[in-house]
């Protein structure tokens, strides 16, 4: 399967903040703000500011949480990386 | 504009125009006491303005306009005028203020600290705040509430309280009738009366109050405390500000650190009592 690759936005453009279980993001460069759930904030916390894909992420999530290894992972990372892409957080790089 | 009077509500400067006398006139009744300000310049202006010249004096009817305008506003009876009036300096700041979060919540103030209390109409805020106001309370307004973006100050805003409806009985039985404006029955929101605030919270409103207690009422149900969480209280105050998108980050920064800060809770009340008494339930906990 295709394993796009994404970049996340720069830090400076966005302010998080997180408010209990859910997170604001404002988005400076369009000033909208977004609220996320988990695993949002962990996934653009994780790319940093490098070119990322599902792959290189589940092994970086997978440092920091219990998560079961495995094609299963790399899809719903996948998935969440394409909404991440339409709320315009991370894009294609 | 033929007539027109300046009133200072809060931080907001008014200038009201209106082709007709009566308006301005309760208008000067009702706001007696706020500081006028004739020197500075106005924040927001008002003008209520009949729909053609001849509709001055022949069925007259009150257009409301301003620095911002809502098209499709029904112009009402001159007999209304006042209540255009207050619409249209609520549509002035819903629209147009930038300096702090607007929030469409009433708010009190009890030893330099403040409840917010935010809900639709028929929540029973006003009537809340209203109560909180003759209970040796600070009303900072039935309406509008102010952040400042800068301190996280919560701003008065102690406009004339809109009272609707069974609320009119409820407070014409607690204050001086000399405070108590026309009643205006048959209105789209059916009677409105007008209470002018206690002299103290009129000349206390341009002192800040840091925000300790955030509120959202729902009048009906048994008395009941729901604990909102802070995602939840952010949703539901971005959705009570009109200028939250306007301000960009700095309206961010304001409610971040508002629902970081204040707890709030829902409270379900059947009546004004068992309401009070809830507000002074959580008061206690939140200022202890």
């Amino acid at each position: 399967m295709a394993d796009p690759t994404f970049r996340a936005a720069p830090a400076e453009a966005l302010r998080v903040e997180p408010l209990g279980e859910v997170t604001a993001i404002f988005d400076r460069r369009s000033t909208q703000t977004h609220l996320v759930v988990s695993p949002l904030p962990e996934i653009l916390a994780a790319m940093g500011g490098e070119a990322c894909n599902a792959s290189l992420l589940a092994m970086r999530l997978a440092a920091r949480f219990d998560l079961p290894d495995g094609a299963e992972t790399r899809a719903v990372l996948s998935e969440r990386l394409r909404e991440l892409a339409a709320l315009g957080l991370v894009e294609p790089a | 504009m033929r007539h027109s009077t300046r009133i200072t509500v809060g931080p907001v400067r008014f200038r009201i125009g209106s082709d007709w006398r009566a308006p301005i006139a309760a208008l000067e009744t009702l706001y007696a006491d706020y500081p006028g300000d004739p020197v500075r310049p106005a924040d927001a202006t008002v003008r209520l303005f009949a729909a053609r010249p001849w509709r001055r004096w022949l069925r007259p009817s009150v257009h409301i306009g301003g620095d911002f305008i809502v098209p499709d506003a029904l112009p009402l009876p001159l007999s209304m005028g006042l209540l255009a009036a207050e619409m249209g300096m609520n549509l002035q700041v819903a629209l147009g203020w930038r300096r702090h979060l607007l929030l469409h919540a009433s708010a009190a103030a009890r030893d330099g600290r403040s409840v917010l209390m935010s809900g639709i109409s028929g929540s029973g805020k006003s009537t809340l705040a209203a109560l909180l106001g003759e209970s040796g309370w600070r009303l900072m307004g039935d309406e509008f509430t102010m952040i400042d973006p800068g301190s996280g100050d919560a701003l008065a805003f102690p406009r004339a309280v809109s009272l609707k409806n069974e609320a009119i009985g409820e407070m014409a039985a607690r204050v001086d009738a000399a405070r108590l404006g026309p009643l205006l029955s048959g209105t789209p929101k059916g009677d409105i009366q007008h209470l002018i605030p206690r002299p103290e919270a009129v000349a206390a409103m341009h002192e800040p109050a840091r925000p300790a207690l955030l509120l959202f009422p729902r009048f009906g149900d048994a008395a009941a405390i729901e604990r909102i969480g802070e995602g939840e209280a952010f949703v539901r105050l971005t959705e009570a500000s009109t200028n939250y998108t306007a301000l960009g980050e700095a309206g961010f920064g304001a409610l971040t650190r508002l629902v970081r800060t204040v707890p709030a809770f829902g409270i379900s009340y059947p009546d004004s009592a068992a309401g009070l008494a809830l507000v002074e339930e959580l008061w206690a906990e939140a200022v202890s």
